[in-house]
């Protein structure tokens, strides 16, 4: 017998991107080691896994699912219930594994509600997904014992003896469970990309009649993915278990649901790596802005509507074509366009944060002081010249951005067709 | 017999309102494919309209004006917003509307304030109907009813009699001939999703002032019209209809019993105490599971009947 012979160079690349990855994430806690930089870096490693597990569906499979909370969100209530078992003495568990509960449980949701789910397909899909989401959500009030009411299931992560000096006390240590997991997952999650079924979701996003005419049931392909992806949907809410040693309804809810699906298309679902820029924008805005600013999520919204409208690709898709255009050697072409619209794009969203911000201001707060500060200036809210002035320079912004985005559309239209000329050229 | 009556009555007038909502959604949805995510947030834009309107010069006025201004700023946002996003596919479109919805909570909030407004039922509707037995029903709901049927009937009109009704009913089907034959496609599409917006904002006026006014109002309606929209069959008006009525009367007969399988098993002589297995979930009343029944009713539709209950298309 002899072997077949195989060719199999060692792909340089990847072998370097996976190893910067690991390296970026053992020092991350080091770079950013101030106040709560730690539990932020935490909050964005499990919603990475959160929203790479719902790309699975959305990017890789074309499933627009409104309720993918539910997975994540009823691996957290196992894990809360298994480390409080552990906690009683009744069950014996590595506190590092907790995680992998969570998963099973996500899964064997996953099993249970994506037989019915996956049933269909496109936006019929989607309002099942919703109404499986409410389901769950009214169950959960519905049960206390389970779910914990309003108050939700509190635990403690520090359990039984240190095990080699860890003891999930520090959030460092948290941290690095993030991390660890984050990274297995991610291999995880990219490796069924390249398997069978990862490619042949792909084909049932695009095609799924074809997919038919070639022996497969679309159906059990999603209902498959959807199995795999509430798996890492469960981890993800497993280790936010841990992180927050709490597990309220919310985690159920289609709120949370809305939210890792504005993170995931914010970052980008046409790559792989799409949903992690969207999870690090996510917990930027849900925990700096909402700071700053109570109209956060308005703020939120827009920016979202705005990418569906004109990068639908998301933030990863703008960076990944400003790329291959410089690295094509063009970008000065694209250049003068651009900048001024990016600058009347700029002076837009300065109008229109401040009418937003002055009219909360007027609604919310009116009982305090019409005053507020923004970028370095006291302003007005009462005085009708501050008012003028914003709405002037809102309608200047949308002047030059019509009129520029003309110009940069066809710019960036030429220079794109040539590079997608030249590949095919070189691919020839 | 009493309570029966009045529930059914109560459930027909709530069913009648779902189907507002739901029709505009179907007809948006059978016509362009758009699933349009934001048919709450109308609704919910009717209601605070019609707030706006009625104190500044009552209730009737908003009553017209109100949906007509809905209806303007819906054509307006198909016109800009979705229309453009049309180019890249369904889900696209339904992720424009997604977004939508979370715009127009927060703008609400922006101008009316988070908490409810008080927004009134009409002083001239304001009193009993009829009494049946011993309880009143209120003429409001009679009202509701009736603005229902009427719109129910008008839209009948509109699409069987009317030209431009004919040219929708084509343009459902075979949008490519229409438009062969010299009909403005995009235009019938602009008014149909305006239209759709406009009878949301109907059901927002006179939902608004029988329920409550608040931001959380759109979400709280949104989940159950999509569930009428499957349940009734995508894209079936006749389908919304039945799906609404049969939700509208299930939630309000369920909310109004008291009964659990506790309750049960003891008139039937054998008493279930607190230890026994599974007495969380036996001792549940109908009264509580009440909120999940829509999508209980969702999920047994899907499995048994997957076309809807009067749809005509698989998948």
């Amino acid at each position: 017998m002899s072997k077949p012979l195989v060719f199999k160079p060692i792909n340089l690349a990847r072998w370097i991107i996976w190893s910067s990855f690991a390296i970026l994430l053992i020092l991350a806690p080091m770079m950013f080691n101030t106040g709560g930089s730690l539990s932020l870096l935490s909050q964005m490693g499990t919603l990475m896994i959160f929203g790479l597990s719902y790309n699975m569906l959305l990017g890789q499979g074309g499933m627009l699912s409104f309720g993918h909370a539910v997975y994540s969100g009823l691996g957290a209530f196992f894990s809360i219930h298994a480390m409080n078992l552990m906690t009683a003495g009744s069950m014996t568990f590595p506190v590092s594994m907790i995680p992998l509960i969570g998963g099973i449980a996500g899964m064997f949701f996953g099993v249970l509600f994506g037989y019915v789910t996956t049933k269909k397909s496109g936006t019929t899909f989607s309002m099942i997904t919703l109404g499986m989401v409410e389901l769950v959500f009214a169950c959960s009030l519905m049960f206390p014992s389970f779910f914990g009411g309003e108050g939700g299931i509190s635990t403690n992560r520090v359990i039984g003896s240190s095990f080699l000096g860890i003891t999930y006390g520090p959030q460092i240590q948290v941290y690095y469970l993030i991390a660890f997991w984050l990274f297995i997952s991610t291999i995880g999650m990219y490796a069924f990309t390249q398997t069978p079924l990862g490619r042949i979701v792909n084909a049932v996003r695009d095609n799924p009649e074809r997919v038919e005419f070639i022996g497969y049931d679309t159906q059990w392909v999603r209902y498959l993915t959807l199995i795999l992806s509430a798996f890492f949907a469960g981890i993800a809410g497993g280790l936010s278990a841990i992180n927050f040693e709490i597990v309220t309804a919310e985690n159920v809810s289609a709120i949370r649901s809305g939210a890792v699906l504005l993170f995931t298309f914010i970052g980008g679902v046409g790559f792989f790596f799409g949903p992690m820029i969207g999870a690090i924008l996510g917990v930027f805005l849900t925990v700096m802005l909402s700071d700053l600013t109570k109209a956060w999520q308005l703020y939120l919204g827009v920016f979202f509507i705005l990418i569906v409208m004109y990068a639908p690709g998301g933030i990863a898709s703008i960076i990944m074509m400003n790329l291959r255009v410089a690295k094509f050697g063009m970008f000065k072409r694209v250049w003068p366009s651009m900048w001024k619209l990016v600058l009347a794009a700029t002076v837009t969203t300065v109008g229109v944060i401040l009418a937003v911000e002055m009219l909360y201001q007027r609604t919310l707060e009116a009982t305090q002081s019409a005053v507020i500060e923004m970028f370095g200036v006291s302003i007005d809210t009462a005085s009708s010249s501050w008012w003028l002035m914003t709405i002037i320079v809102i309608a200047l912004g949308i002047v030059a951005c019509a009129k520029l985005k003309g110009g940069f559309a066809q710019h960036w239209g030429d220079v794109n067709t040539e590079i997608e000329e030249q590949m095919r050229r070189a691919q020839a | 017999m009493e309570f029966t009556l009045i529930t059914l009555l109560n459930g027909v007038s709530y069913g009648l309102l779902l189907f507002m909502l739901s029709s505009g959604l179907t007809l948006i949805f059978s016509m362009m494919g758009v699933l349009n995510f934001a048919h709450a947030s109308f609704y919910m834009l009717g209601a605070y309209f019609a707030y706006a309107i009625s104190i500044k010069i009552g209730f009737w006025p908003a009553l017209v004006f109100a949906p007509l201004l809905v209806g303007l700023l819906g054509a307006m946002v198909e016109r800009y917003g979705l229309r453009s996003v049309h180019k890249y596919g369904h889900i696209p479109e339904l992720l424009f509307t997604f977004g939508l919805s979370y715009v127009i909570v927060e703008l609400v909030q922006l101008i009316w304030g988070r908490s409810t407004v008080p927004y009134p039922i009409p002083a001239s509707l304001d009193g009993p109907l009829f009494t049946l037995y011993t309880t009143t029903f209120p003429i409001y709901r009679g009202f509701m009813m009736l603005v229902a049927l009427v719109m129910l009937v008008s839209i009948y009109l509109l699409l069987t009699r009317t030209r431009i009704g004919l040219v929708i009913q084509a343009a459902l089907t075979h949008p490519d001939t229409v438009e062969a034959l010299g009909h403005n496609v995009p235009r019938v599409f602009m008014l149909v999703f305006g239209g759709g917006c406009a009878l949301a904002g109907l059901a927002g006026v006179v939902g608004g002032n029988a329920f409550v006014t608040e931001p959380g109002m759109a979400s709280t309606l949104g989940s159950i019209i999509f569930v009428v929209v499957v349940v009734g069959g995508m894209g079936s008006l006749a389908g919304a209809f039945v799906a609404s009525l049969l939700i509208g009367v299930l939630q309000t007969f369920a909310v109004a019993l008291d009964y659990s399988f506790v309750t049960m098993f003891a008139k039937l002589g054998m008493a279930i105490t607190a230890n026994a297995a599974g007495y969380s979930l036996l001792s549940l009343t109908i009264a509580q599971v009440a909120p999940i029944l829509p999508y209980l009713l969702l999920v047994l539709i899907l499995i048994f009947r997957p076309r809807g209950l009067l749809g005509t298309r698989e998948g």
